[in-house]
């Protein structure tokens, strides 16, 4: 096995200098009643022909980019990633280190995350990011959890119920065995947040708002800060499509104290929903009581300057029982990557791109609600919009998977009030012609 | 010995990325504008962020130069204990790109991603038969998640029963992210004093196991690199108490093919597939944590769950008990199509694995023992902890000799690690190093032991080779700067 | 690392066992950490201290303190409300190391009861308390 470099030499030479007979022997330290008497059924290994020919056959039976038109967005999202990016981020000093506990030998790791960090607090209009955590959907019940350290002694959360459904069922999870609750805020009928009731909840530590929210309508952040702050909870911003910052105003802009969300979008594979990112910012003030790792500017002994992971008492492996998460790692590559993402598109960029993704939404927008759609959500939107199907449409949508077209994601099962409504996402990885056939086939 | 590794070469000075680029660059291939300007609506229009704009020949720079600075498992031995910095196959890259993985939404039709749901459902029992155990979620995102989930199954389990459990046992030896999973589960950490011999009493567990005790969390190998070898009969109070057991599997790559975590009494057990399984760790992710479970417990596990039915899988969201989700989607799927095709490369040779880490460990202790202290001095598993007893004397610590290591060429093992080993110095080799890299590492730590004697000034001076010394860490977080 | 002897121990103030120092100062209590507290924790890094007019029992955790690597509670030496914080430690927590019994001081207690000062440590009962941890 080429992973395993050990000559039947080495073994016995090796063995000879252990003092042991055998490679069972060496197990002595596990009691007997402790061995593995089953035999196990494990295969036999492939060779590197076997296992390509295997995993082509898996990974073809996926309906992928670009032979399929794929509508989905709802927190992840196909963007272009550029050549330069993905030769970048395979770069084996990168991937093939550990958390850079020692800084000496890992200023590429720490400097690339100090960047980072940089680059996701500008985005987010926030003060200080943190190296990122496991997607966005934990990162909300993080902010949740570290909205309580603010607050202290309060109990009770608000989420709104644009929030991603699926990022709500994390937070209910982390939640499960706690003595927290969390309060739902409902919809307006433009798809936006219906914040009217807030005063009437007591305890209140945070309330979370998204926007772009799951039906891809912008949320009036600026109003909901002033709503959430009169009643001195914290303002949490969640969002699942960082591309919209280069457009929209910035969350950190409109008063939100922690600003949360999934950053796949910049430059990592959709990969069936992870490995993403979740980016996490805050307030210099509240950077004692924030989840996750650290990277901070310092100098070396000879005063040059460098960087190392910092604020670690925060953490479980000083803090233990007390610390402000029990995560440990970061997604490191996939802010790296991030990084490198944001990097390539530059400011100039990320306007252009994000230009172009909400451009090119509306005309699928305007094109489908010429083919007899509707839009029963008024709000505004970037990338993402929900439209109700006129009757049938089930049945085209269903058809329009044999000409390798995923027509957006029916959200019945998610709300059961929106019966015959689909949400729709459209980037720049669709081209004009795409989007006319689309408009095409379901006007048919 | 031949010459040390560690030599000096040309290194690059590389600025921030701000500091490079001018307003106008781009390193972005922007899709041609095929349909009209439509301004946003002004109420949310924003500026966009302040980003450099950068060439792509700037970014391609800065980045390879950045990558320069570091050391990964691919530059060389990289004995982290506890870590498990095995050789990560390039073919697992490989596949883990192929445009239908890589380009699969994760809300396809079930009918459309069949591929992606079938290595699923293979690498859970794949994962089940390493184990021993009956099911496998692959949901949790690293080693911590996977630490939470089971906790979360834990409180789901007795909140099912109608018991209410508020404590749990964790040994000295843990890795700190044992009671911070438990404390975010509502659970109280109490600590087990290991026993002289580095592992848990059984005794000790009696008098601590009551109503209120959920169960014990426990890391086995643990990480004194030793096996607890009164696991059955803790488990055995434990589960007379109506507990469950905890096993923290981070150190699996010992025991594949030895030991079947059920048979010993285990009903909960995550597994780092970032050390075991040869994913890369990424310099801090992302890894992943699949939670293994009995029978008993499977139907807490969450949600959705790769289901078989008639040749064809499907995610079920169907089972009531589930404790819910808790990641967005199925987890970092990437990472697991990674160790899946380690494992299937592998196949049933994974107990040679096992058993050559802890060859290859043993080695090293063998030929350091007679210069570095050996607070537990049996046969290890994979890893082996030494302490810096020997050099106090000459003021010479574990930090300084790690950090000296690096002038070596190697990265330092894990130090003062695990908390009840004084300077420990926590040394994992792993399978995929050859003897001859192990005797020079072993060559390097007894001239490093020689000059703590000879000329302790130099080993606490070190390094001196990589591209900067040692960092001042005080500053940083007396004045935290966490962004430019 | 400090050997027992090398340690500077204030002659002014009494000890607790959690090494805690409290100094009587007219009508108030001055309270800070040991050489050998600051000694072990290395180099002071940030302090958690506790509002003014925020009240604690003798013994209950009142703030923490802590350097790069490691984290301690800080525990009231006697009952007491705060009256004063040491504003100062903000921008430079490393007073803790340079001048534990001085400008490195952390609350000013108004004590409940002066006369649980009596149950503090003095200097040689508290050396006897550190040469016990040493063995």
């Amino acid at each position: 096995m080429r992973y395993l470099p050990h000559t039947p030499e080495d073994v016995a030479s090796m063995l000879q200098a252990v003092g042991a007979d055998s490679l069972e022997e060496l197990f002595a330290g596990v009691p007997e009643t402790c061995r593995r008497k089953d035999a196990w059924n494990l295969p036999e290994p492939l060779t590197e022909w076997e296992l390509n020919a295997h995993m082509d056959r898996l990974a073809a039976r996926v309906a992928s980019s670009p032979y399929w038109k794929i509508y989905l967005g709802a927190g992840s999202y196909e963007h272009h990633i550029p050549a330069a990016v993905s030769y970048l981020l395979g770069r084996s000093e990168f991937s093939t280190a550990y958390t850079p506990y020692q800084p000496e030998i890992s200023q590429g790791t720490l400097q690339g995350i100090y960047e980072y960090q940089t680059l996701t607090a500008r985005l987010l209009g926030m003060d200080v990011a943190n190296a990122s955590m496991y997607d966005g959907a934990s990162a909300l019940a993080e902010a949740l959890l570290m909205a309580f350290r603010i607050t202290r002694k309060k109990k009770r959360v608000a989420v709104s119920r644009a929030v991603s459904p699926f990022y709500r069922r994390v937070v209910a999870t982390y939640f499960a065995p706690t003595d927290y609750e969390v309060v739902e805020l409902p919809l307006l009928a433009d798809g936006t947040t219906d914040l009217s009731g807030l005063g009437a909840i007591q305890d209140l530590a945070a309330v979370a708002v998204q926007s772009p929210n799951f039906f891809g309508c912008l949320e009036d952040l600026e109003a909901a800060g002033r709503a959430i702050h009169e009643t001195g909870a914290v303002f949490v911003a969640c969002f699942s499509e960082p591309l919209a910052f280069g457009i929209v105003k910035s969350p950190g802009a409109q008063g939100a104290d922690i600003v949360c969300g999934e950053g796949q979008s910049f430059g990592n594979p959709q990969s069936f929903g992870g490995p993403g990112l979740g980016m996490f910012a805050t307030r210099q003030d509240h950077v004692r009581k924030m989840p996750g790792r650290l990277v901070g500017r310092t100098t070396d002994l000879e005063g040059r300057p460098g960087f190392v992971l910092t604020l670690s008492t925060r953490e479980q492996h000083i803090r233990r029982a007390k610390a402000t998460s029990n995560i440990c790692s970061n997604q490191g590559l996939c802010a790296m990557t991030a990084a490198m993402y944001m990097a390539s598109l530059g400011g100039t960029g990320i306007r252009e791109l994000a230009q172009l993704n909400h451009d090119k939404a509306e005309y699928l927008k305007e094109g489908l609600l010429q083919a007899g759609f509707s839009a029963p959500l008024a709000a505004p939107t970037f990338n993402e919009f929900v439209l109700k199907a006129p009757a049938g449409f089930g049945q085209i949508w269903k058809r329009l998977q044999q000409e390798k077209i995923v027509a957006g994601l029916p959200l019945a099962p998610l709300y059961p009030e929106m019966e015959d409504h689909y949400l729709f996402c459209v980037t720049e990885t669709k081209s004009r012609d795409d989007l006319d056939v689309l408009i095409r086939e379901v006007s048919s | 010995m031949t010459a040390s590794q560690g030599t000096t070469g040309l290194i690059l000075n590389e600025p921030l990325l701000w500091e490079r680029g001018k307003p106008g660059r781009t390193a972005f291939s922007l899709p041609r504008r095929d349909v009209e300007r439509k301004a946003l609506d002004p109420r949310h229009a924003g500026p966009g962020p302040d980003f450099p704009d950068l060439s792509e020949v700037e970014v391609i720079r800065h980045y390879t130069r950045l990558s320069q600075w570091n050391f990964g498992v691919d530059t060389g031995l990289y004995p982290l204990g506890s870590c498990t910095m095995k050789y990560n196959p390039k073919t697992n890259e490989r596949q883990a790109s192929l445009p239908g993985f890589a380009g699969a939404h994760p809300l396809l039709p079930d009918e459309l991603c069949q591929g992606a749901l079938e290595l699923m459902a293979h690498l859970q029992e794949l994962l089940a038969e390493v184990t021993g155990m009956d099911a496998v979620s692959l949901q949790p995102a690293a080693g911590a998640h996977g630490e939470l989930t089971g906790m979360l199954i834990f409180a789901a389990h007795f909140r099912n029963k109608g018991e209410k459990r508020t404590k749990i046992l964790i040994p000295d030896t843990a890795h700190g992210t044992n009671p911070a999973s438990c404390a975010l589960c509502g659970f109280r950490p109490v600590a087990l004093k290991s026993n002289e011999r580095g592992v848990v009493d059984p005794a000790v567990v009696q008098e601590l196991m009551d109503e209120e005790t959920a169960g014990i969390m426990v890391t086995n190998p643990n990480t004194l690199g030793l096996f607890e070898e009164n696991i059955q009969e803790v488990a055995e109070i434990v589960h007379r108490n109506g507990g469950l057991v905890y096993c923290d599997g981070a150190n699996m790559n010992a025991v594949m093919g030895i030991v079947n975590m059920k048979a010993i009494g285990v009903d909960v057990l995550h597994l780092n597939l970032h050390k075991t399984f040869s994913t890369p760790h990424g310099g801090g992710g992302p890894g992943a944590g699949p939670v293994c479970v009995t029978r008993q417990l499977e139907p807490f596990l969450p949600v959705p769950r790769v289901v078989q039915e008639g040749g064809a899988y499907r995610l079920s969201q169907d089972f009531p008990l589930s404790i819910g989700k808790v990641h967005a989607f199925h987890g970092n799927f990437g990472v697991l199509i990674k160790a899946y095709s380690y494992i299937l490369s592998m196949g049933e040779d994974l107990k040679k694995v096992s058993q050559l880490a802890v060859l290859n460990a043993n080695y090293i202790k063998e030929r350091l023992k007679d210069v570095f202290h050996l607070p537990f001095d049996r046969p290890c598993m994979h890893e082996c902890v030494f302490t810096d007893k020997k050099q106090q004397a000459h003021k010479v610590t574990t930090l300084d000799m790690a950090k000296r290591l690096m002038d070596y060429g190697f990265h330092p093992p894990t130090i003062y690690f695990p908390l009840v080993v004084h300077g420990a110095i926590m040394v994992e080799p792993t399978e995929t190093e050859t003897r001859e890299d192990l005797d020079r590492f072993i060559e390097a730590m007894r001239a490093i032991a020689r000059e703590a004697q000879e000329d302790p000034e130099r080993v606490r001076q070190a390094p001196t080779k990589p591209k900067l010394r040692r960092l001042n860490e005080a500053e940083a977080a007396r004045r935290p700067c966490l962004a430019g | 690392m400090k050997e027992i002897h090398e340690l500077n121990l204030a002659e002014d103030v009494r000890y607790t066992q959690d090494h805690e120092w409290a100094r009587l100062e007219g009508d108030t209590v001055v309270v800070g950490i040991s050489d050998f507290a600051q000694d072990q924790l290395g180099e002071v890094v940030y302090v958690e201290l506790p509002q003014v007019g925020d009240t604690f029992d003798k013994g209950e955790e009142f703030g923490s303190v802590e350097s790069v690597k490691a984290v301690s509670e800080l525990y009231m030496p006697v009952s007491g409300e705060v009256v004063a914080v040491n504003e100062e430690l903000e921008g430079a927590p490393d007073l803790v190391n340079k001048e534990p019994y001085g400008a490195g001081w952390m609350i000013r207690v108004k004590p409940e009861d002066p006369a649980q000062m009596d149950s503090l440590l003095d200097k040689d009962a508290y050396l006897e308390h550190l040469k016990g941890l040493e063995s």
